[in-house]
């Protein structure tokens, strides 16, 4: 392999971080609990989702523990119940929706557009705020009892059936959930308000298309959640008998109205990390990203038909025959527009300059994953065959591919492309490419056994299985040991370059975006002259112009 | 100094606002009359149907959407569409289940 | 009087932004905005936005209900002929006026009229609470009678229609004791819609009372209507709620 790099710093004998940027602009614990500062919000919510990561990594390392065996012998089977319940509870709400647009969002979405900052940023900080506090109670509840009904709080069990707090996590559920609206819809009144003159919606980054059509999802799905959790409580506390078949409920009503969200909620969580993938792949291949209105219209497709298809999760649930065969084909359809953006991604990278910086792995790593994951979904979304697939370990391989494989990838594709620009400086290129890869190995080794295992029939949710089945876990708790290293390792080392990292400069990686464009550490207040954007976005012959003028302004100022 | 505020929209006026009343009060008195009447399965479809005129006449003129931008429309649709697609596609499930056998 | 923001970003420019009293960057402007007029739009799309939210938050209220009626429809006669339609029909009165005071309200904000202003906000505060009393009456005569869902609900009504007076005046049959039992479905969506509407209108009635207190201050008279015009579409967006409310659980059947 080339030692090629498209890195270029400046010469470190003389690079300093610029004095003046938003971290050393003020000091003071309170200067960060009460900023308006988009980009400190967004550390704000860094350091709260690596902690809550952990915390859920954690859970997940005792569920494939207990998994070695296939007695239940490391737990009783309640505290298991209660330990993958925690376990997806605390990533998919207090990690995976928040994570891209939280952090990454959040800094660069204004940067992107050439604003100053989020439209509302009193908004964005209670939206903080509201997070930190769902979060809390939610491992307050884990401390006191824990919930062992399974992240989807199906009905009666939730309601009639178990005596763990429920009231609680739901109200801690309920809690995130509005932190998401109010940063979605933060979100969506800057992309459309505060555009700098010149930056056209085609000239906006692929990045924020994403990030705009998760926001949608975020804004008109997550109420219904909302409402659905409300019922559960009035179901618990007062017996209303909604869901309740003895005063003429139906369960399924509550399923109905939770996935209606929870489906919208995965496109919530994937769209931000496929945003970071188009910027990631165009940087790394030195290449326009091919299809541009393919890969922006299809995120907003993405959105839309994202609506129409949640039944896909009650196929065996009593809903009817007309709802099984509507679903399954709507659930045809959805696939299509992410489809588009793998392919579009992979003619990007033909004829392109490629690279293999960090970023760039992970990419890498998202395009075969999130691939793999995206068609195991088509067999999901098929009812035939999701009739014996559902409840078994293919679901659970299925969603950690797209989520683990394809998200969590794109999340560390989007810290390590952006760490530059965030600290001033470089992480070490070797050691986080050696995490890249030992993650993809740990995560293939942890989850493909899956796949294997829901086709031969062992239910998720278990704590024990059939003998036969060991050979397989043991194989996916060895990967769950490799992939935990490997996500260790990026905690260690990005902490470590904050000190000893090299500078960074305004753009290592030679990128075109307006966030590239200013010094990193960026000031407060993002620009020191608003930008006026008159250009493609991706233009790389635009980038080269400048770096020219650049050039020729210091040859004739230093005469 | 100014004291107006500077807005390019339009500013509606006292009139709009004392027909659209009248043109509410009038409904829920139609409403009300129609609801003592026996026309069988229409009796639900006409209450709504009075109730959606009155939402619209509220949300175009007291919350101004007529003389509203494009965005403002296509985002109350967007609102009532969504909400439409929630419950259409559930009620279709319920719809088609074997009815009221629980 | 500076503006007070969150925190300072010890910006020079932003501070004398906020400092100065000029039309160009009046007192009320956000230093990351570039004109009053971009962030009268954002916010009052950020309400849009809001709203949003809200009809989906009240709308998995309004699918469970439609799919009830459709199943226990006699239930849901029997338990609509038990509120008094005359309290619902005075309270959508009252909020119909009430979006009307409003609307005026903030005309009255946009062209400058401080006293019409605070009338107005007053108006629509006293008819709020209005709504909100004879909620209570509905509400304790609904207590009385054990209607609310839980331990004390009571088919009384329902066995045996005949000692009922709302339901002897609605002509209503006994109905079998498994419908019976599904009156506890409707009284459970009326109090969760009817609650979830009442609890906005506290909220909305206790902004009022703030927004009564500034407007006589002439804040939102000297330019700056923001506050009330987004307010306004709020409480609309409360009142149109309970036009569907209203035609939904007061009007079944009262023929």
């Amino acid at each position: 392999m080339s030692t090629n790099t498209i890195v270029s710093l400046p010469d470190q004998s003389t690079a300093r971080i610029p004095k003046n940027n938003f971290i050393t602009r003020e000091n003071g614990l309170l200067s960060w609990l009460l900023t308006g500062d988009h980009k400190r919000i967004a550390i704000l919510y860094l350091i709260s989702l690596s902690f809550f990561f952990f915390i859920g990594g954690a859970l997940a390392g005792l569920i494939r523990l207990e998994l070695l065996t296939p007695q239940t012998d490391l737990m009783a089977t309640d505290t298991y119940n209660k330990v993958f319940t925690m376990h997806g509870i605390i990533m998919i709400f207090f990690f995976l929706v928040p994570s891209v647009p939280a952090t990454l969002g959040n800094f660069f979405i204004p940067m992107m557009i050439g604003a100053r900052d989020l439209a509302l940023p009193k908004i964005n900080l209670l939206s903080w705020y509201l997070y930190m506090a769902g979060g809390i109670l939610a491992l307050y509840t884990m401390m006191t009892g824990g919930v062992d009904t399974g992240w989807t709080f199906t009905t009666p069990l939730s309601t009639h059936y178990v005596n763990t707090n429920v009231l609680t996590t739901g109200l801690a559920v309920f809690i995130a959930g509005f932190s998401s609206i109010l940063t979605g819809l933060n979100f969506i009144v800057t992309i459309h308000k505060m555009r700098a003159p010149g930056m056209t919606w085609f000239r906006l980054p692929l990045f924020v298309w994403a990030h705009y059509a998760a926001s949608i999802l975020m804004v008109l799905a997550t109420p219904v959640v909302a409402i659905a959790i409300v019922l559960v409580a009035l179901e618990r506390t007062i017996g209303i008998g909604v869901f309740d078949p003895a005063k003429g409920g139906d369960p399924l009503l509550f399923q109905h109205l939770f996935w209606f969200y929870s489906h919208p909620a995965v496109y919530i969580m994937i769209l931000p990390g496929m945003g970071v993938i188009s910027e990631v792949i165009s940087t790394f291949s030195r290449k326009r990203v091919f299809g541009y209105t393919a890969v922006a219209f299809s995120s907003v497709a993405i959105a839309v038909f994202g609506f129409f298809v949640w039944a896909h999760h009650m196929f065996i649930m009593g809903i009817s025959n007309y709802t099984v065969l509507v679903f399954s084909l709507l659930t045809m359809l959805v696939a299509v527009p992410s489809a588009i953006k793998i392919f579009n991604w992979t003619f990007t990278l033909y004829k392109g300059s490629i690279t293999f910086e960090t970023p760039m792995l992970y990419a890498f790593g998202f395009l075969g994953l999130f691939t793999i994951g995206g068609m195991t979904g088509v067999f999901l979304g098929s009812s035939g065959t999701d009739i014996h697939l559902t409840e078994t370990y293919f679901i659970v391989a299925h969603f950690h591919f797209v989520m683990v494989g394809g998200m969590l990838m794109a999340f560390l594709a989007g810290i390590h492309f952006w760490w530059p620009k965030i600290t001033g400086r470089m992480y070490p290129e070797k050691i986080s490419q050696l995490a890249a890869v030992v993650t993809f190995i740990g995560f293939n080794l942890t989850f493909f056994p899956q796949f294997i295992l829901g086709t031969l029939g062992m239910p998720r949710r278990y704590a024990s299985y059939p003998p036969e089945f060991q050979i397989l876990n043991v194989f996916s708790t060895a990967g769950a040991t490799i992939l935990g290293v490997g996500y260790l390792l990026p905690v260690l080392y990005l902490v470590w370059s904050l000190k000893y990292g090299a500078v960074a400069g305004n753009n290592p990686w030679q990128a075109t975006g307006l966030e590239w464009q200013t010094q990193s550490p960026p000031l407060t207040e993002n620009f020191a002259v608003m930008p006026i954007m008159d250009h493609e976005a991706y233009d790389y012959e635009w980038l080269e112009k400048q770096q020219e003028r650049q050039k020729e302004l210091e040859v004739t100022s230093a005469r | 100094m100014s004291g107006q505020n500077e807005h390019a929209h339009h500013i509606v006026g006292p009139k709009v606002y004392v027909a659209i009343l009248f043109a509410l009060l009038a409904g829920t008195a139609l409403t009300v009359w129609a609801s003592y009447i026996d026309l069988g399965f229409w009796n639900p479809i006409i209450a709504l149907a009075i109730a959606t005129t009155k939402a619209t006449l509220v949300v175009l003129f007291f919350m101004h959407v007529k003389y509203s931008t494009k965005l403002t429309k296509l985002t109350v649709f967007a609102g009532v569409f969504t909400f439409l697609i929630l419950i259409s596609m559930t009620l279709s499930d319920y719809i088609s289940r074997a009815w009221g056998s629980w | 009087m500076p503006d007070s923001t969150v925190i300072a970003h010890g910006d020079a420019e932003a501070a004398s932004i906020a400092n100065s009293a000029d039309t160009e960057h009046p007192s009320y402007l956000h230093h990351h905005f570039n004109s009053t007029e971009q962030q009268a739009d954002a916010s009052n799309f950020a309400m849009w936005l809001f709203l949003l939210t809200e009809v989906m938050f009240f709308g998995g209220l309004f699918t469970a209900y439609l799919i009830y009626r459709n199943w226990y429809y006699a239930a849901f006669v029997a338990g609509s002929h038990q509120l008094n339609a005359v309290w619902g029909t005075t309270n959508t009165l009252v909020l119909i006026l009430s979006s009307f005071t409003m609307a005026m309200g903030v005309w009255c904000a946009e062209t400058g009229r401080r006293r019409g202003l605070v009338l107005s906000l007053t108006l629509t505060l006293i008819l709020g609470l209005s709504f909100l009393g004879i909620k209570t009456i509905e509400y304790s005569e609904k207590i009385e009678k054990h209607h609310v869902p839980g331990i004390h609900y009571s088919l009384d009504s329902f066995l045996d229609p005949a000692h009922d007076e709302a339901a002897k005046a609605a002509g209503d049959k006994p109905l079998p004791l498994d419908m019976a039992r599904h009156t506890e479905v409707y009284f459970s969506l009326y109090f969760a819609m009817t609650g979830m509407h009442a609890l906005h209108m506290i909220i909305g009635v206790g902004i009022l009372g703030f927004m009564i207190y500034r407007a006589r201050a002439g804040a939102y008279t000297a330019g700056h209507v923001t506050f009330v015009e987004n307010f306004g579409l709020y409480w609309h967006f409360v009142d149109i709620v309970w036009i569907y409310l209203f035609a939904l659980l007061y009007l079944i059947s009262r023929h």
